[in-house]
């Protein structure tokens, strides 16, 4: 890892700050950061999505392709996500392998995707046991100023709400059709700081944490994912508190995936 | 060159001499040219030319990471280039591969050949470069993405490096190819040049062509080269709006 | 025209090695850096992070190129051989002074010395090192706008690292003010409008701009805005590198 040393001062400062309920850069504690989608911004993928949460900034690409069922699942279509925490994207990011972080941000977001159903893998089987379409959700990290769970599962479900299945291309139909997004799981990322909860941390933020926890939430009432992360710890009121405001901002950022911003 | 012979070879040139995009024998792509486009690096760009879309960052002078690369008289000049999963039509496996490390090597080497490096002994400069799209050309599109992002970081240099793909295509030698002409033309040659001095730092070819060809490519590729160099100087102006000269003769 | 710095001659000519600002003081002519990582220099005061603790120095990240070692003889205090780490540890912000830079790459620094030393409160901010002399502004016009404005202690370092305390309010301004100089820093009518800014946002209602304040525009330009060229050049107006009496 890379030096980038947070100053101690700066910490205390965050954690000053939240004491009062206030933030570095101005926000309340339930107030996200500006964002904006931006769907289709690639177009050698079958669907993706550029998305910028602050300075935070994601590439979300799906790419399917014709392969096999898993033996235990005949009738169901592939589902792999993966992100890469490209060392592009920060000063505390080094070439090599996958990162523990960025494991952790592939598969917090692969299994909201996967809980709630996003798409139906059935759907995607060609001929049972035989071939499947295999679905390739990848996630760039461009820029990492902080809560990159959030972004990049943002980035992801607006890229598979529009996904393109290349049928044609690979000769497996007459015509390509619209990948079908059942279900929209958003994430919902918190930090404690001191005895405040703070949605949306920046990377500062992050650092000075005592707790994270993200919250995956879909449109139809369900809790579908969470995942506690960073050194600390929360009550189970703090995390009731947490999912009921899970539950607003998933609302609202949901209806970003046709590409918008709020 | 891959695909010569496969039963789907498109029409290349028209007769009117006019190719697939519609552009002259010696037109380049529309490109684009940011410069400073990322917050947490010393410097970067992002590069749209063609259907390519490349971004850039450099981090440094800075301690160098793993320290036996160290070098005592200069920096030394890490340069990562990576091809994003969906920016090709296959979808590529994440990684480095064998590509990407031969890439990655004569690029650094071309900036090796322009930094002032010995004025930073034992630190690093890290270039990274990163594919979105592809659409032939990354290298080259890669190559300016990553030059004006030195520049951006106030990194010392002799100059700016422009960069660009000539190529034999039916028969006719070619500025910029795009995807088409790269696969199923005769030759591909990737340059880039030090406007300064007038020398090319990076050079690569395959395909086939004469020597009174290559020739030829040679001229029409530095020509591309300066007014690619032009486009550069102009995203740096316009990133710290500027009207005097940059980069350029003081 | 003999070549400055951030140029370099070849076959009688000067080019500029560095995106920059050409400003020529006979028989030189140098370029002015716009942007990069600090390149530091000899008696210039900088705001570090502890990097790292050694049993008689510690490194500190000064956002130059290298970490730069402080020995334990460089600091106001009697430490014996092994106890660096009872008085600074990974993460404390200090201010020091860049001593001496050999042609190892090594950077010198010490903490003893007015003004300099450990910071306690408040917080640390950071500009593009190329912006501190627009920061500062003409002998200190600009960090005395801010300071007047808000009450908050400022302490600036020549490596873009800017150390604000106050209240939380104060310290807000201020780095919304620094935000404002550090994206815009090539544009002319920027003191005008970090006074615009400031006084709108005062924490007991605007403030309407004082007489002696506002000066015509043309008049204004030639007082305050000396950086539409390049800083410390012909004219030799060099600010100061640091802000002491606050500290």
């Amino acid at each position: 890892m890379s030096e980038e040393v947070v100053a101690e001062i700066l910490t205390t400062h965050i954690l000053d700050l939240a004491a009062e309920g206030r933030r570095l850069d101005g926000r309340g504690p339930d107030e996200y950061r500006p964002i904006t989608t931006e769907p289709g911004f690639v177009s050698t993928a079958d669907g993706s999505a550029l998305v910028r949460l602050g300075q935070t900034r994601v590439l979300a690409g799906i790419k399917l392709e014709p392969g096999k069922p898993f033996p235990d699942t005949p009738n169901a279509g592939v589902l792999t996500t993966n992100a890469e925490l490209i060392p592009l994207s920060s000063p505390t990011f080094e070439p090599g392998p996958p990162q523990p972080g960025a494991i952790e941000v592939s598969r917090v977001v692969d299994r909201a995707i996967r809980a709630a159903e996003s798409i139906d893998l059935t759907r995607l089987c060609v001929t049972p046991g035989e071939k499947t379409w295999v679905c390739y959700v990848d996630v760039h990290v461009l820029e990492h100023a902080g809560n990159l769970i959030d972004a990049a599962l943002l980035a992801a479900v607006t890229a598979l709400a529009n996904s393109t299945v290349p049928a044609k291309r690979f000769a497996v139909a007459e015509a390509d059709y619209p990948l079908d997004l059942v279900h929209v799981p958003i994430e919902c990322t918190f930090v404690r700081l001191g005895d405040t909860i703070m949605v949306d941390p920046t990377f500062e933020e992050e650092h000075a944490a005592q707790g994270r926890l993200t919250v995956a939430t879909d449109e139809t009432g369900r809790v579908v994912a969470m995942q506690k992360g960073l050194v600390g710890a929360f009550s189970p009121d703090d995390v009731k508190s947490i999912v009921r405001r899970a539950f607003v901002h998933g609302e609202r950022l949901r209806t970003l995936i046709k590409g918008g911003r709020s | 060159m891959g695909n010569v012979g496969a039963k789907d070879v498109p029409v290349l040139l028209s007769p009117e001499g006019l190719r697939l995009d519609g552009r002259r024998l010696d037109e380049l792509r529309p490109i684009r040219i940011e410069a400073g486009v990322l917050h947490q690096a010393d410097g970067s760009a992002f590069v749209e030319w063609g259907q390519n879309k490349v971004m850039a960052a450099v981090y440094g002078p800075r301690e160098v990471h793993p320290r036996h690369l160290q070098q005592n008289n200069k920096a030394v000049i890490q340069c990562k280039y990576n091809m994003a999963a969906f920016a090709v039509d296959e979808r590529k496996r994440p990684g480095l591969d064998r590509r990407s490390q031969e890439i990655s090597k004569v690029i650094a080497e071309a900036f090796e050949s322009v930094v002032f490096a010995e004025e930073f002994p034992r630190t690093s400069i890290d270039v990274y470069i990163e594919v979105l799209q592809a659409n032939a050309g990354t290298r080259c599109a890669g190559l300016v993405a990553a030059s004006v992002a030195l520049a951006d970081a106030g990194i010392p240099m002799v100059d700016l490096v422009p960069a660009v793909a000539v190529g034999k295509v039916a028969g006719q030698i070619v500025l910029d190819l795009k995807k088409e002409e790269d696969n199923f033309g005769e030759a591909d040659l990737p340059m880039a040049l030090v406007p300064q001095s007038g020398r090319l730092v990076l050079l690569q070819m395959e395909g086939h062509m004469t020597e009174e060809e290559l020739g030829r490519a040679l001229d029409l590729g530095v020509k591309g080269c300066r007014d690619i160099y032009d486009r550069m100087k102009g995203a740096l102006r316009e990133r710290y709006a500027l009207t005097p000269v940059v980069g350029g003769s003081a | 025209m003999k070549p400055g710095p951030g140029t370099y001659r070849v076959g009688g000519k000067v080019y500029a090695s560095v995106l920059g600002l050409v400003s020529t003081r006979p028989p030189l002519v140098h370029v002015t850096p716009l942007s990069g990582r600090y390149i530091p220099k000899a008696g210039d005061v900088v705001v570090g992070t502890v990097t790292d603790v050694q049993t008689t120095f510690w490194l500190l990240d000064i956002a130059a190129p290298r970490w730069a070692p402080l020995h334990m003889t460089g600091t106001p205090w009697q430490i014996d051989v092994g106890e660096t780490d009872r008085y600074l540890r990974v993460g404390d912000a200090v201010v020091v002074r860049v001593e001496n830079l050999e042609a190892t790459g090594r950077i010198g620094v010490t903490m003893a010395g007015e003004g300099l030393g450990k910071l306690e409160g408040g917080t640390l901010v950071r500009v593009s090192p190329a912006r501190i002399p627009r920061v500062v502004g003409r002998g200190g016009s600009m960090v005395e706008t801010i300071t007047r404005h808000t009450g908050a202690r400022i302490a600036i370092g020549q490596n873009g690292r800017i150390w604000i305390d106050g209240s939380p309010e104060a310290i807000r301004r201020v780095s919304e003010v620094l935000r404002m100089i550090d994206e815009n820093g090539q544009r002319s009518g920027l003191t005008q409008e970090v006074e615009a800014y400031l006084r709108s946002t005062a924490p007991d209602g605007p403030v309407e701009p004082e007489e002696r304040r506002s000066p015509p525009a043309h008049e204004r330009r030639r007082s305050d805005e000396p950086d539409a060229r390049p800083w410390g050049g012909a004219d030799g107006d060099t600010p100061p590198s640091f802000r002491t009496e606050d500290l």
